[in-house]
This record gives C-alpha cells, structure tokens and sequence, in this order.
C-alpha cells in the first residue's frame, strides 16, 4: 500500500515496500514556472530530514528541494535533469526526483497527508 | 506591427550579424608597421595555428557598432525610470575630463613625483565626499558598490578581530538589494534576515530582539530600497552600538539626501558611495562603477591600501600594510581604485557645486513625490501615508483581476518610448513598480509620462486588454525574448 | 545649474499637487539632529570653461607617457588605441545604458558583450567566458573561491610569478573566508616548484602567463598533475596583447583563465578602471561569477541575445550567490571588443609580433650595457633587469631627466632586499628606436 506525504516546503514523498520516491508538488512547480536546471543528488548520499537534497531553477528563481525523510539515495531522475520541463509537465509523475530508502519511516507520520495538504495551500496567500 | 521588408530592416533599426558572421581575416581596421624579423625569445611557445577572429575595415566596424548602438536604450534617449539606478543625466563634460592625457594617459606605477596631479585628484574627491557626509575617513579604491560593502565589512570584521571578538552574523533586512546578503557571506558571515513593518521600515523591535554579542553588523540601506527615509534610524544606530556591532550603510541612495542630511549624524559606522549614481558617472551597459566608502573613526585604522597622505616631498600612495598602514585589512583591488570615474565625479561636484548638490537632491525629491501623487490616480502606492524620498513605489493592487502582470505593464511602456521602472524589487512588496525619475528630468517630461501610465492603467483595468499587452512591446528591435530557452540549453557564445 | 531643468514655477506647481508646503516637508522623516545645517562646506558651482581650467592644470601637473619615452608595465601596458573606437564609446545608446535587463531595447548591449565572451574564450583558448569582472586583482580572488566550489576544497596556491597585486588581493579575500593560501616567494628567475605542493587538499593553482617576471612557462605539465590530484589550474593573463602571438593557457589544459583586459581599448588611466576577464570550462559555468549573455529567439522566432543563468548572482540567490558582484566593467569590455574587432586576426597577431620585436631588440640593446643584466629566460613584451644598484633612485633619476624606464619591483615587494635593484621593462609597439636611444643614453648617464 502506498503513503503518500507532503512537506510544508512543498515536496511530496510517496513510500511503498521499502523504497520512497520524492519530487515537488504540482503547486510547486507552478509557483516557479518553466524549470530550467535541476542539480540532483548523488546516488548512495545520505540525506537527513529537512536536509538539502536537490536544487531547482527557473529563469528567475533559484529554490532548495528539502528531503522530506532521512536515509540514503538510491535512485535518481536523469531524465528530469537532461529535461528539466518535465518536472512542470508531471511534478507529482514522471517529473519526480530522487528514490531512497527510509532510516527512519516513523518520520513520515509527521507530515501532511494529501487533504491535509490541499487545506495548508489555501491558507497561502495567493 | 510594421510591414515585412525585404531585408528584415526598418528603415533607422538594421539587422547587424555578428562580427564573427562578417569580414575575412586579412582584412584590419587597423594600421601598423610589419613587425622586423627577429630572433624570438619565446622559448618555443608560440601559438599552434589561427584564432580564428574575423578581419574588418574600418568603415565597417563603424558601422557595426554604430547600428548596435541603435538598439539600445540610454538616458540619452529618453526617460529611464529605473528604481534604485539613479538614471540621471551624464554630462558630457565629465567625458572630456576623464580623457585628458594628464588624467587617461597615466600609468598606474610612474614614480609618485610625476602624477601628482592624479594623487590630488583622489585625494581632493576624497576630502569633498568626507564634508559630504561629515565622515571622518574615506576608502577611494573599491570599485563598485557591492565591492564597497566588502570594504565596509572587511574593515568592521578587521577590527572585531583586533579586539578579539570572533562575531559571526551579519542582520540584513529583508528589503535589501541582494549585493548585501552576497556581500556578507564572501566576508564569511552568516546572514540573517530582519523583517520590515507595515510602513515600510524596519521592524525596530524585532531588530532588537536579534541583536546580541553574536552580531558583527547591521547592514541598512538609507534612505531603503522602498524609497523610505528610515525614521527609526538613529535608535537603531544606538541599539546596534549597544550591542558592540558595527553599523554599515548601504549608500547606494545617497543621492537623495546629498546637502540635506550630514550621514555622520545618523550614527554610522560605514557608508560606500556610488560614483555612477549620485555623482553622474555613466552606467555604460553596466559598469564600470566606483564605491568610495566612508568609514567612522573607530574603523578608520582598518581601511584598505592604497591611500594617498601627504609626504615630506608632496602626496605619495601608501601602499602596503607597514608604517600607516600597518592596522589596514589589506588590498582589495588592483592598483589605486577607479580613477578615470572619480575624474568624472570630479567634474561633476565641482559643476555642481555645494549650492547645486543640494538642488540636486531636493528636485530628485520633489520629482518623485510628484509621480506618486499624480499616479495614485490609477496605481496603487505602496506606502501612500507619507512622503517618498527619491523613488515612489507602487505594486500591483491596481492590476487585480485584470490578466495583466506588473512585467506585462511595463513591457508596454516600451512601446510608449520609455524604459521601464524597476519591477519585482523590492521584494516586500507584491508586483513592485520602483520607479527613480531624479532631477534631471523635466516637468513636461514627467507629465507626459504620467498621463501614459494613467492612460495604460485606465485600459489595463477596463478589461479585455490582457493579449495586447502580453503582446507587447511590439515595436522595438526585437520582441520579448525566450529566457526559458536560453537557459535550459546555454549558448554563451558563437561557434564556427 | 545646468543639469537641472526644473524652474522655480515647476517647482510650486509641483508642490501644490502633492500637497506640500516646501520641499523641506518632503524631509520631514529625517531627524531634526541629523539634518545638514547651514551651507554646505563647498565652493559654489562652476561654468564649464571654469571646470575645464581647473581640471586642465590638475591633469598638467602629471607626466603623460603620451608625451614621454615609456617602458612601465607591471600589469598595465600602454597601447595604441584606434580613433574610431573613444567616438563610437561615446554613443549615448552605449554609454548611458544600464545593464541589460530589458533584452527588447538593449540588443545593442547584449550583441557587444556575446561577442566580447566569445572573442575572450577565443584567444585563451577557452569554451565560455563571462561578461567582466571589475580587474584582474579582483578576478584573481573570484577565481579562488569558484575553485573551492568546483573542488569543496580550500587551500589556494599562489605563485612568485602570479602578479603581487593579484596575490594580495586574493588573500584579502582568504583572510575573511575559509580559504587558506599558501603563496610562494616572489620567482624573478621563474625556477618555483609549484608541483610538489600540489596535494589532496588543493583547490587551485594560481599562475600567470606571461609571468610577472616576464616569464614564458608551458603549463601543461602543471595542468596535468593538478587533474591527477583533483586541483583546478588558474592562469592569469595582465597582457592579453600575448594571446595574439603564444600558446593559450587553453591549449595548456587551464580550467579557468582570469585576467585583465585594460591593454585593448580601454587605457591606462592611472590604473583604472580594469577589465576583468574570466573564462572557464564550460562544465564549471554554474559555478562561475559574473553576468552571462547568451542567445535565444523573440516572440517572432528571431534570433536574439539575453542575460542569462542569472540564479547564480546576487540579485537572485542572495546569500548564496557565487560573489556579490552586479555593476561589473561594461562600458570597457565595449573598448576592449571593439579594439579586438578593429585589429581582427592579422592585425591581433600582428601587433602581438610588433610587440615581441620591440622588447626583443630593447632586450638586446641593455644587455649590452655595463653593469646591466637582462634576466635569463623567454619573454613577450617585458622582462626584468639587474641593475648594478637600488631600482627606485634609478627609476627616479630617470623621471627628472623625463624617462619613464621601468618599475622597481621593490615597490611591491618592499620587504625583499635581493629585489631592491630589479627592474621591469616593457615595450610596446608605442616605443620607438628614440625612445629605446633615450633610454639606454639615460641609464648610462644615471647608472655611471
């Protein structure tokens, strides 16, 4: 069964059997507009909850991507590198952009589900 | 939209390809001697093969640049409103100045008797931007702003550790020109942000809040990037005194209060000025520049080399951190700083006069809170309870609901034949509109601008405008350009 | 006043639509302690004619090397500038521009500085250059911190040969950051051993070519142990007027080139403004400070220029910025384009091999000179001389006689006293056969 997260700095983390997948969520993407570079992690780093994992840029904004969990990399998304629009066409599909494993899946529990989430984007003023 | 042409010209705006599109490569635009034939004694490290540079005569480099020229905006042009630049006029007479062969044609390492006509031109700037501000030192060579915070924080930092206080924060309000928080971290700082208030200024309390023994400096621009006089500013001075932090100065709005505030009164540690903006030197597509810093007594000592002081046999430079300058932080730029703009600030003060510098602040003042009068008829001003200083700033409340984005307004200016105003900074306030006419604009100038933007505001908010002014600007060399693609895959310069 | 065009009737005018009753109201946010009281403590404004003479006698009162026999150097070298390109510098369109922020009307702009990067990359033989930095001292030190970016790593190695200005404003920087620099005795015969310094903890090596010295150096084999340790190889040009007639730092596998580009169009004026050249690989380009300019299309497919990747500066990324720079050096890097498209190809190599001739044959004739003693090695347009005693009352005397012969290096190294009777000389193509006579017949006479 999968869990899907949100973090309050926009990244959504889906888990399931072991393995998570993170991106940025659709209201996200919107927010920064045509993506044009993505720097990803390296495979096999460990990123701690609420650590900087990845770097997104549009033409005239530049934002950190927080891992919503702690544990290490496992997989990432060089598609969405070598095409960063990809992220604006599916943020929350195709457009993900790490894998890892958990260290500690309890952490999870902390964040937003996706009614939750959906209610926290109303409360931003836009 | 101008109908096709054949060539893709209109008639005054012609296509121009690249030089390296053009020309061969025996063609100059230059004469010289053959070189002799000689015995090289280059130790075999010639150049392999050609560069690869175009060859042009030169009627048609003239040409070349001439039409490029064609291209582009200038405040030689037309009005260019461009908030926190300070777009005022160049007089050409700083021009011939600066090109002098007494002044253009020195070498930076005569011997000291030989340009003492240069050494008392930095020295006698110097003097004049200390009586302007009533500071007591000064730094002349740092380059350009955002390299006289540097100057600022190097000697604060400089003289922290004199003392032995290892500080390692530096409070930058959210409202800042992004030079500051840069600035500090290249001084090893952390940054923190401090919030503004409603009216725009610092949040004294919560500066207050933050200021303890871990803070090194405040850096605050005044009058601030909203166009505000900071009203609070000497009980902030005095809080960061308390705190044993160093108070730096972004001066980079300097030119408002030339003649009518004595900066040293407002309790500051350090201030840099910029040459390009209050003392008219050209901004030339973006530099050079030059950012004199004027430093407060108890950071005197730590100022950077060179500095010129008077000597048993005229001016001389000191030049390394012995003797007078032993405390000094150091070197921070090649050579002596930018000479050939302080000989045109040079010009410019003595044009100006103290009685001239002084109308020059108060017409950049009064200009500014005309436009915000005149336009709070249509547009929606940030802070509209009090005077402006020398930018009004509008955001973009009177675009609600209309489709039409504050970067679609000012795209549609262009058309009008002006340059745009400074748009999304500052940053605290929604869609901002900063705009800086200065004071060498006239009334009639300011009127036919004012009754355009009303005039575009008015059709903005009638409705169903939205596509023609994301169409615009539909007139100019080139229409609006695709950023997105020049950033995904960067071509940064032309190839074969 | 003159620049001034508002009257004493716009002004009420103006007034009364805002509602004021003066424009001291208008200051009313200033505290009353801080306002300026009275006059100000300077002399009233004057005529054009007025500024002209004042300014006039100031400049007369500086040796012109126009005027004079001229062989300074050190890092600033006087050039022919063609006539053409100080009128088209002085189009309003260039000169009175701000930065590019509005591609639809600064085309002209963009266009100069994408030509400028590319002729930059072009003669260090590199793949992308930026749109200036403020000098080459200052690049010298943005150099050092991109190299800690690219590596993660802090230890800049300096060398004797890299220029003393560069070298301390480079470690200015370090002082206030986490870099540590490590810099090597100043090498006027070119004999250092950069190489087994080199380790795991280097981020880069800072050399120049030409040398400070004067010094030719093949940095291939630098290059090569500096990628075998995961050290980035910097190379300073102060005489881009070189490229024109050695190999590239490119071709010698540097990974960034930094310099200064004051020779081609933009003059000596007393040192500044500079040019600061950066041109790197263009794998490290995210890395690189300074603004960028590159192509795209317009809403009508056509081909144009923009500012680009600008997330890597200040206005952006704030804090995390690669340097806080923004006002850059424009308006020069305009002169010196515009002096490289003047020259073009033939007319660069040329004036490169005029240049190479000139020093040559100077070279020839001190060596010839008793008690003077050309320092062994290679050379382009400068090279260091022994003198039989102290450089500076030489240098000196020779002013008085209205020679300006070169410069002692004990003005940058003051504390050397085995530099105390060196001298750089530089030739240009502005030295002629009499000013290379004025000068031997000079020494002799001051050095007998």
């Amino acid at each position: 069964m999968t869990v899907l997260r949100f973090t309050n700095e926009h990244e959504w983390i889906s888990f399931d059997n072991g393995t998570a997948t993170v991106g940025i969520t659709d209201y996200a993407a919107h927010q920064l507009g045509d993506i044009v570079f993505i720097e990803l992690p390296e495979i096999g780093k460990s990123l701690a909850k609420g650590g900087q994992a990845a770097v997104v840029e549009s033409v005239k904004a530049a934002s950190e991507v927080y891992s919503p969990a702690s544990g290490s990399v496992t997989a990432i998304n060089q598609a969405i590198a070598d095409q960063p629009g990809q992220v604006n066409d599916s943020p929350e599909g195709d457009g993900w952009f790490y894998k890892m494993s958990l260290s500690a899946p309890g952490e999870l529990s902390g964040l937003m589900d996706k009614d939750a989430y959906e209610a926290y984007l109303k409360t931003l003023d836009h | 939209m101008s109908p096709n042409t054949f060539t893709g010209n209109r008639a005054l705006v012609i296509e121009e390809p690249l030089i390296f599109e053009q020309g061969e490569p025996q063609r100059s635009g230059v004469d010289l001697p053959q070189a002799p034939e000689i015995a090289d004694r280059l130790g075999g490290l010639e150049r392999q093969g050609a560069i690869g540079l175009p060859g042009l005569a030169e009627p048609e480099c003239v040409r070349h640049y001439t039409r490029l020229s064609q291209k582009n905006f200038g405040i030689d042009t037309g009005f260019y409103p461009l908030g926190s630049c300070t777009m005022k006029h160049n007089p050409r007479l700083n021009e011939k100045a600066a090109r002098l062969p007494g002044f253009a044609g020195v070498h930076p390492l005569q011997p000291a008797s030989t340009v003492q006509g240069a050494l008392e031109a930095i020295s006698l700037l110097g003097r004049w931007l200390m009586d302007l501000t009533g500071m007591p030192a000064i730094a002349m060579s740092p380059a350009a702003g955002a390299h006289g915070e540097l100057c600022g924080l190097m000697a604060i930092r400089a003289a922290h550790e004199d003392r032995g206080d290892a500080r390692q924060i530096v409070l930058v309000p959210e409202s800042a020109h992004g030079t500051n928080p840069a600035t500090a971290t290249l001084c090893g700082y952390q940054v923190v942000s401090i919030p503004a208030n409603e009216k725009g200024r610092v949040d004294l309390a919560a500066l207050k809040a933050k200021l303890d023994n871990k803070v090194a400096a405040l850096m605050l621009t005044n009058p601030n990037t909203c166009g505000l006089f900071e009203s609070e500013i000497l009980e902030i001075a005095a809080a960061v005194k308390a705190a044993g932090a160093y108070f730096y100065c972004d001066g980079a709005n300097f030119n408002a209060i030339v003649g009518r505030v004595k900066v040293a009164d407002l309790g500051i540690d350090a201030m840099h000025i910029n040459l390009h903006k209050t003392f008219s030197t050209p901004h030339g597509g973006g530099g050079p520049g030059a950012g004199p810093v004027v430093l407060s007594e108890r950071l005197k000592a730590y100022a950077p080399v060179p500095f010129v002081r008077a000597g048993e046999n005229g001016l001389e430079l000191v030049e390394h951190c012995l003797g007078d300058g032993e405390k000094s932080f150091g070197r921070m730029k090649g050579f002596h700083g930018q000479f050939g703009v302080m000989i045109r600030s040079l010009a410019y003060i003595l044009s100006m006069g103290g009685n001239g510098l002084w109308q020059a602040s108060s017409d950049a003042v009064l200009n500014a809170n005309y436009l915000l009068a005149r336009l709070s008829a249509e547009l929606t001003p940030s802070f509209p309870e009090g005077p402006c200083m020398h930018e009004a700033l509008f955001d973009d409340r009177f675009l609600k609901d209309t489709g039409v984005t504050t970067l679609d307004f000012a795209k549609a200016m262009i058309d009008e034949g002006f340059h745009p105003m400074t748009m999304y900074f500052p940053l605290v306030v929604h869609g901002a509109l900063l705009m800086e006419p200065t004071e060498t604009e006239s009334k009639q100038t300011l009127d036919q601008y004012v009754e355009t933007l009303l005039s575009l505001a008015r059709k903005a908010k009638a409705g169903g405008a939205a596509d023609d002014f994301k169409a615009a600007p539909r007139m100019t060399p080139r229409r609006r350009l695709d950023e997105t693609r020049a950033a995904r895959s960067p071509v940064l310069r032309w190839k074969p | 006043m003159r620049f001034l065009p508002l009257t004493d009737a716009d002004r009420a005018d103006m007034l009364k639509t805002i509602g004021a009753a003066s424009v001291d109201d208008l200051f009313c946010d200033v505290p009353a302690s801080a306002r300026q009281k009275g006059p100000l403590p300077l002399a009233l404004g004057l005529s054009e004619m007025e500024v002209e003479r004042r300014l006039g006698s100031m400049a007369s009162r500086n040796l012109a090397p126009g005027d004079v026999p001229c062989f300074l150097g050190a890092g600033a070298y006087r050039h022919h500038i063609p006539a053409a390109i100080d009128q088209l510098l002085l189009r309003g369109e260039f000169l009175t521009a701000y930065t590019p922020y509005q591609p639809e009307v600064s085309q002209g702009t963009l266009q100069y500085l994408f030509e400028f990067q590319t002729q930059v990359a072009m003669i260090t033989g590199m793949e992308v250059a930026n749109a200036s930095l403020y000098d080459g001292a200052t690049a010298s030190a943005e150099a050092a911190l991109m190299a800690a970016r690219v590596t993660k790593r802090d230890k800049i190695l300096l060398s004797g040969g890299l220029h003393p200005h560069y070298r301390e404003v480079t470690a200015t920087q370090a002082r206030f950051t986490h870099l540590k620099v490590e810099a090597l005795a100043p090498d006027p015969f070119g004999i250092e051993d950069l190489m087994g310094r080199i380790d795991s903890q280097t981020a880069c090596v800072i050399v120049q070519l030409p040398g400070f010295f004067g010094h030719l150096k093949d940095y291939s084999a630098l290059a090569k142990t500096c990628e075998a340790q995961g050290a980035l190889l910097v190379v300073a040009v102060t005489e881009p007027v070189a490229l024109g007639l050695i190999k590239p730092p490119g071709a010698m596998g540097a990974d960034i080139v930094i310099g200064d580009g004051a020779s081609l169009g933009v003059g000596l004026n007393f040192g500044g403004p500079g040019l600061g050249l950066m041109a790197v690989r263009e794998k490290y380009v995210r890395q690189m400070p300074g603004r960028l300019i590159g192509e795209t299309v317009d809403a009508d497919g056509k081909r144009g220029w923009v500012l680009t990747l600008s997330t890597r500066e200040q206005h952006i990324r704030r804090e995390k910025a690669t340097s806080n720079i923004c006002t850059n050096s424009g308006l020069c890097a305009l002169a010196f384009s515009m002096h490289m498209t003047f020259l073009g190809e033939a007319g660069f190599t040329n004036l490169a091999k005029l240049n190479h001739a000139r020093a040559v044959q100077l070279a020839e004739r001190l060596s010839a000179l008793k008690g003077v003693k050309v320092l062994p090695g290679s050379f382009f347009n400068e090279f260091a001389v022994q003198l039989p005693k102290p450089a500076t009352p030489v240098v000196e005397a020779m002013a008085s006689r209205r020679i300006l012969a070169g410069v002692p290096v004990s003005r940058f190294y003051p504390s050397w006293a085995e530099m105390e009777n060196l001298m750089l000389i530089a030739a240009t193509e502005t030295v002629t056969d009499e000013d290379m006579d004025a000068l031997i017949e000079g020494l002799q006479g001051v050095l007998s």
